[in-house]
C-alpha cells in the first residue's frame, strides 16, 4: 500500500517499444554466445586440461588421440548439463509463472522427493543399479507425485498455495519412506547418498538418448504455454476476463513442468535452486513476460549448471565436488538476497 | 495529562524546547523515510486537541506515513514526535498504548476468533500477568461493542462477518483501548458508501459526546470536509493548508494539493464545502 | 462455545481461564505419562503397566528396578521432554512466523543440528557426547544465522520463513557432502542420526533438557499475552503497546534454544514441531498460540510414535523419527483434504 510496485513489474502494460524489443533480441544472441563459451569450457576443464586446439580437434577430427577420448567422455556430460540445465530452468519458470510465486521451485511440488523414492525402490527391491536403468524409475515417481500433487492440489479448482501445501506433505511423507529404507538398507545407503546430491558425472549417450524425447515435448509445450500463462500471471478473475482457459492453462503448464523437471531429475537427481534462480535472474532484465522469460531461461539456466559442474571439478581436485551441492551453495546466497531485497509489502 | 497545566517557572530555553507544544500530539520538522525512499522532509504537524483532524492528499503524498509517524510506528529519520510534551518513543509501550490508539489499514483477524475475544484484545495495556480480565475490562469491551453496534455479534466469528461489520469490530477493538487520542489510516476503504456513512457518523459521536481526538486519513475530500473539524492537506510530504474546512477548502486549494479543475459549492445538507469535479471537456480545453 | 472462567480475587486480582485450553492440557499430559508408563514396559523384557508404576514409585524388585531406572526411564524422559521442547518451539515459531508451515523443520534448524553433528561424525569419527555438542552448536549457529539474515529494520515472519529455505537447501547441501566423502559405516550412523532417534538415551540427556525447559518455560510464557496480539499484525500490537521486535526475538532465541537441545539430544525428529501446534489447536478450537496445549501434544505424540515404532517394527528396528515423518505428512495431506473441503484454503 506504501511502496510502489517495481518498476520492471509495470513496464509490461504496454507492448515493448522496438528498441527495447531489439536490447532483448542481442541480449538472448549473447546468452547463447556465452552458453557456448561455458560449453566449450566444460569440455576443456578438468582433472585433464585441454587446450583449445585440442578441444576443437576432438569434436571435429576425431582421431582417437588422448585428447580425443578425453573430450568424448566429457562431451556426453556437457550435452547433459546443457539439457538439464534449460529443462530446470524452463520448468522453474513455469511454475513461477504456474503458482503465481516467484519463490516456487520444482522441489516445492514433490518432484525431488519423488523421483527420490522411485529410486531408492528400484535400488532396494527391483535390484536396478545401473543410472540408465532407474532413469525410467525416477521419471515415473516425478511424474506419479506431479499427477498425485496436482490432483491432490484441487485439480481442476487448484490453486498456488493448495499446490505449494500438497507437495510439501507429500515431499515430507515420502522422505520419511527414502530414510526408513536407507536405514535398513546399507547398499540403498551406498547409492543413494550419491544420487541425491544431483551430478552430472554418470552421464552417458544412452541415458540422453532416453530423456531427450521428454525434454523435447516438455520443452515444446512451455514455450507454447507462455502466451497464457501471461495471462494467468495476471490472477484469476482478471486472466478470466481475458479470455484465458485458466484450468486447461493449469493443467498443461503442470505438465510441462513436471515433464520437464522429471526428465532432468532422472538424468542426474534432485538439483536445486537453477529453476529457481535462473527465471529470477532473467525477470530482472526482461520483466514479467513470459514469451522473453523463457528463452532466455532456456539460455542461461545451462550457464548455471555447466558453470557450477566446472567449478565443482576445479575446486576440489583432484576429487569432484556434485554439481548440486555447488548449484545449492551458489544458489542458497542468491536465494537469500533476492528475499531480502524483496519489499515485505509485496511477501 | 498531568502536569501539563502548571506554569512553567523556570522559563528555560531547554525547558521551552521540551515543552513546546499546548497540544497533547504534535511532530516537529520530523523526516520520514522508508530505506533509502524519504516520503517527508522537514515536516511539522499539530494535531488540536479534541479535533476531528483529518489528512488528505493525493496517493503517495505521504498521508499513511504521517500516520504512522504520529502513531510511532514509523521512526522520523530526522525530527521527533512528540505526545503530551515525551519524545513518542522513549516513553513505555503501554503507557503510549493507553494515551493513543491506532487502526491500521490493514489488520488480520486471528482464525477462528470471536468478535468478543477480538474487542477484549483491545484490553492489553491496561492488563498484567496478575490482572488479566477485570470487571472493568468486561465492562469497557460491553461498552465498546455497544456503541458501535455489533454488541449482538459478540459471539459470532470475525470471519463471518461482511466488510463493514468488520471494520466496526476494529474499531470497537481501538475504542475498548480507552484512549483520549484515537488514530485511523482510511478507515472507510473497500466499504460501500452506507458504511462508509456509518464509520464516519461513529467517529464524529465519538469525537462530539466523548470529546476524543480523532485523527483519520481520507481518501474521500467530501467526507473529510464534511467531518473534519480540522483538515490538514498533504502534496509532496509537505503541508499545503490546514485549518477548519469552511476556512481552506477552495477550488485553487483542490487544485495545487490534487491537480483536478473543479467547483466548490456549499454541500445543501451540512453548509460545508463540496468539491464538484469539472466536467471532462471544461478540463479538456483548459488543459489545451 | 464460551468457555472462559474469571478468577477474580478483592485484591484487584484477576486471571483468565479458558476451561477448554485446560482441560485439553490435563488430558494430554494424562495421555503422554500413560504412553510413558507403557514405552517403559515395552521392550525384550515386557513388564506390565502396573509394575513399571509400582516401580517407579521404590516399590519394585532389584531387577526391574535396573531396568526401568536405568534403561527405560531416562529414554523415555527424553522423549518426553524432547517432543515438549519441540512442540512448544514449533508453536512459538508458528506464532512468530504467523506460518503454520514455519516450523524448525522447515526454517533448516534441523538441518544445520545435522550439519553440526555430521561434521562431528565424519570429519572426527566423534563418540555420542560430542555429536551432541556439535548438533546444539550446529543448531544455534544456523538460528542466529538465520535470524540475522532475516533481520532489515525488524524480522518479518514470512522473510524469516524464506530465508530458513535459503539457509535450510544450503546447509542440505553441505550435508549431503558429507555423506558422499565419508565412509560407508559413519554413512550408517548419520543416517540414524538424521531420522531422530530415541535408542540409548540416558540420565546425561535428561538433565540439560530438564533444566532449560526449567528455565525457558516461565520466560516463554509470560511473554504469551504479547505473542497472542501478535496474531493481529505487527502495528495493531504495537499500537496496543507490545514491544513486538522485542517480544520476537526474545522468543525466537527461546525457540531456537528448545529446538536445538531437543535436537541434540535425539536427532531431528521432524514433524512434531510442525504438527503438535496445528492438532493442538484442533482440541482447543481457539486462536492464539496455544503454548501449553502444543506442549503436551509434542511429548504426547513423540512418546506414543517411540511406542508405535517399537511394537510395529520391533524393538530399536526403525527410530522413531521415521514415524513421526511418515505420520507428519500423512496429516499434512488430511489437514489439507478437510480445509479442501471446509473451503479454507
Amino acid at each position: 500500500m506504501l511502496v510502489d510496485s517495481p518498476p520492471e513489474q509495470r513496464a509490461e502494460t504496454a507492448p515493448a517499444p522496438p528498441t527495447r524489443r531489439a536490447v532483448r533480441a542481442l541480449g538472448l544472441l549473447l546468452s547463447a554466445a556465452i552458453l557456448v563459451l561455458v560449453a566449450l569450457a566444460s569440455i576443456a576443464i578438468g582433472a585433464k586440461a585441454l587446450t583449445p586446439d585440442q578441444v576443437w580437434h576432438g569434436l571435429f577430427h576425431d582421431t582417437g588421440t588422448y585428447g580425443d577420448v578425453v573430450v568424448d567422455e566429457r562431451l556426453a556430460r556437457t550435452v547433459l548439463g546443457l539439457l538439464a540445465g534449460a529443462a530446470l530452468g524452463l520448468s522453474g519458470a513455469v511454475l513461477q509463472a504456474l503458482t503465481r510465486n516467484p519463490l516456487a521451485d520444482p522441489g516445492l511440488l514433490g518432484i525431488n522427493a519423488g523421483a527420490s523414492a522411485a529410486v531408492v525402490t528400484a535400488l532396494t527391491y527391483f535390484g536396478v543399479t545401473s543410472p540408465s536403468g532407474y532413469v525410467w524409475f525416477a521419471f515415473g515417481g516425478a511424474a506419479a507425485v506431479g499427477a498425485l500433487v496436482w490432483f491432490l492440489g484441487g485439480s481442476r479448482g487448484a490453486t498456488p498455495v493448495r499446490l505449494a501445501l500438497a507437495g510439501t506433505a507429500i515431499s515430507a511423507a515420502l522422505y520419511g519412506y527414502l530414510q526408513a529404507v536407507m536405514i535398513m538398507d546399507d547398499a540403498a545407503l551406498g547409492k543413494m547418498r550419491f544420487w541425491t546430491v544431483g551430478s552430472l558425472a554418470s552421464a552417458t549417450n544412452s541415458t540422453i538418448v532416453q530423456v531427450l524425447p521428454f525434454l523435447a515435448a516438455g520443452t515444446l509445450l512451455a514455450l507454447v504455454l507462455a502466451r497464457p500463462l501471461n495471462a494467468v500471471a495476471m490472477g484469476d478473475d482478471t486472466a478470466r476476463a481475458l479470455g484465458a482457459n485458466l484450468n486447461r492453462t493449469r493443467a498443461l503448464a503442470m505438465l510441462a513442468a513436471t515433464v520437464l523437471c522429471g526428465a532432468a531429475t532422472a538424468a542426474c537427481g534432485p538439483i536445486v535452486f537453477v529453476g529457481l534462480m535462473v527465471p529470477h535472474v532473467v525477470r530482472s532484465f526482461t520483466g514479467p513476460d513470459l514469451r522473453w522469460i523463457l528463452p532466455y531461461a532456456t539460455a542461461l539456466s545451462p550457464v548455471l549448471l555447466l558453470g557450477a559442474d566446472v567449478i565443482g571439478r576445479v575446486v576440489a581436485r583432484p576429487s569432484e565436488l556434485q554439481v548440486g551441492i555447488v548449484t545449492a551453495i551458489i544458489g542458497g546466497p542468491v536465494f537469500i538476497f533476492l528475499v531480502r531485497r524483496r519489499r515485505t509489502a509485496q511477501l | 495529562m498531568s502536569g501539563s497545566g502548571q506554569p512553567d517557572t523556570s522559563g528555560s530555553a531547554i525547558k521551552n524546547t521540551r515543552r513546546s507544544t499546548v497540544n497533547r500530539l504534535s511532530a516537529e520538522n520530523v523526516t520520514l523515510a522508508y530505506d533509502q525512499r524519504v516520503i517527508a522532509e522537514q515536516l511539522s504537524v499539530e494535531i488540536p486537541d479534541s479535533s476531528f483532524t483529518v489528512i488528505v492528499g493525493p496517493n503517495a503524498c505521504g498521508k499513511s506515513t504521517l500516520l504512522r509517524a504520529l502513531s510511532r510506528m514509523l521512526k522520523p529519520a530526522e525530527g521527533r514526535v512528540l505526545l503530551d510534551g515525551q519524545v513518542i518513543q522513549s516513553m513505555p509501550a503501554k503507557k503510549v498504548a493507553r494515551t493513543l490508539g491506532l487502526l491500521p489499514q490493514s489488520s488480520v483477524a486471528p482464525d477462528g476468533i470471536t468478535v468478543a475475544d477480538l474487542v477484549g484484545r483491545g484490553r492489553y495495556p491496561h492488563q498484567g500477568i496478575l490482572r488479566q480480565w477485570s470487571a472493568a475490562d468486561e465492562r469497557v469491551v460491553q461498552e465498546s461493542m455497544a456503541q458501535t453496534g455489533v454488541a449482538e455479534l459478540a459471539d459470532r466469528y470475525v470471519d463471518e462477518l461482511s466488510g463493514g461489520q468488520r471494520q466496526r469490530v476494529w474499531i470497537a477493538m481501538a475504542l475498548a483501548q480507552q484512549t483520549p487520542l484515537l488514530l485511523l489510516d482510511e478507515p472507510t476503504t473497500y466499504l460501500d458508501i452506507q458504511h462508509q456513512i456509518d464509520v464516519l457518523d461513529l467517529c464524529a459521536e465519538l469525537h462530539e459526546t466523548q470529546g476524543r481526538t480523532l485523527v483519520a486519513v481520507l481518501h474521500d475530500l467530501n467526507h473529510a470536509a464534511r467531518y473534519a473539524t480540522h483538515l490538514i492537506a498533504l502534496r509532496g510530504g509537505r503541508v499545503i493548508a490546514e485549518g477548519a474546512p469552511n476556512d481552506i477548502v477552495t477550488a485553487d486549494l483542490v487544485e495545487e494539493v490534487f491537480g483536478l479543475r473543479c467547483q466548490v459549492i456549499d454541500d445543501p445538507e451540512t453548509g460545508t464545502p463540496l468539491v464538484v469535479p469539472a466536467a471532462r471537456k471544461a478540463r479538456l480545453t483548459a488543459a489545451s | 462455545m464460551k468457555t472462559n472462567r474469571v478468577i477474580r480475587t478483592p485484591g484487584g486480582l484477576s486471571l483468565g481461564l479458558d476451561v477448554r485450553a485446560v482441560t485439553v492440557v490435563v488430558l494430554l499430559l494424562l495421555v503422554a505419562l500413560a504412553a510413558g508408563v507403557v514405552l517403559i514396559g515395552t521392550g525384550d523384557f515386557p513388564i506390565s503397566a502396573g509394575d513399571v508404576v509400582k516401580t517407579l514409585l521404590g516399590n519394585g524388585n532389584a531387577g526391574q528396578e535396573f531396568i526401568v531406572n536405568e534403561l527405560r526411564l531416562p529414554r523415555v524422559l527424553v522423549g518426553l521432554l524432547v517432543g515438549a521442547s519441540l512442540g512448544l518451539g514449533g508453536a512459538l515459531f508458528q506464532a512468530v512466523t504467523r506460518n503454520p508451515l514455519g516450523s524448525p523443520d522447515v526454517l533448516g534448524l534441523g538441518q544445520g543440528a545435522t550439519a553440526g553433528a555430521l561434521v562431528m561424525i565424519v570429519l572426527f569419527s566423534g563418540n555420542a557426547a560430542q555429536v551432541t555438542v556439535g548438533a546444539l552448536v550446529g543448531g544455534l549457529v544456523t538460528g542466529l544465522a538465520i535470524y540475522l539474515l532475516a533481520w532489515k529494520r525488524g524480522v518479518h515472519g514470512y522473510r524469516l520463513v524464506l530465508v530458513g529455505i535459503g539457509v535450510s537447501a544450503i546447509v542440505t547441501a553441505i550435508n549431503g557432502y558429507l555423506l558422499t566423502v565419508s565412509d560407508i559405516v559413519d554413512a550408517a550412523r548419520a543416517v540414524v542420526w538424521m531420522t531422530g532417534s530415541l535408542n540409548g538415551r540416558d540420565w546425561d540427556q535428561v538433565w540439560p533438557l530438564l533444566g532449560l525447559c526449567a528455565v525457558l518455560l516461565p520466560l516463554v510464557l509470560a511473554n504469551a499475552r504479547g505473542l497472542r496480539m501478535m496474531e493481529m499484525g505487527d502495528d495493531v500490537s504495537n499500537a496496543l503497546g507490545v514491544r513486538v521486535e522485542r517480544v520476537r526475538a526474545l522468543l525466537m532465541v527461546a525457540a531456537v534454544l528448545l529446538t536445538a537441545t531437543a535436537t541434540a539430544a535425539a536427532g531431528p525428529v521432524s514433524f512434531v514441531a510442525l504438527t503438535a501446534p496445528q492438532l493442538a489447536r484442533r482440541l482447543t478450537r481457539s486462536p492464539g498460540p496455544n503454548l501449553l496445549p502444543s506442549l503436551c501434544m509434542g511429548a504426547a505424540l513423540l512418546v506414543t510414535a517411540d511406542w508405535a515404532s517399537q511394537r510395529a517394527f520391533g524393538a530399536d528396528q526403525l527410530p522413531v523419527g521415521v514415524v513421526t515423518g511418515v505420520l507428519g505428512g500423512v496429516y499434512l495431506l488430511w489437514l489439507l483434504v478437510t480445509e479442501r473441503r471446509a473451503g479454507r484454503i
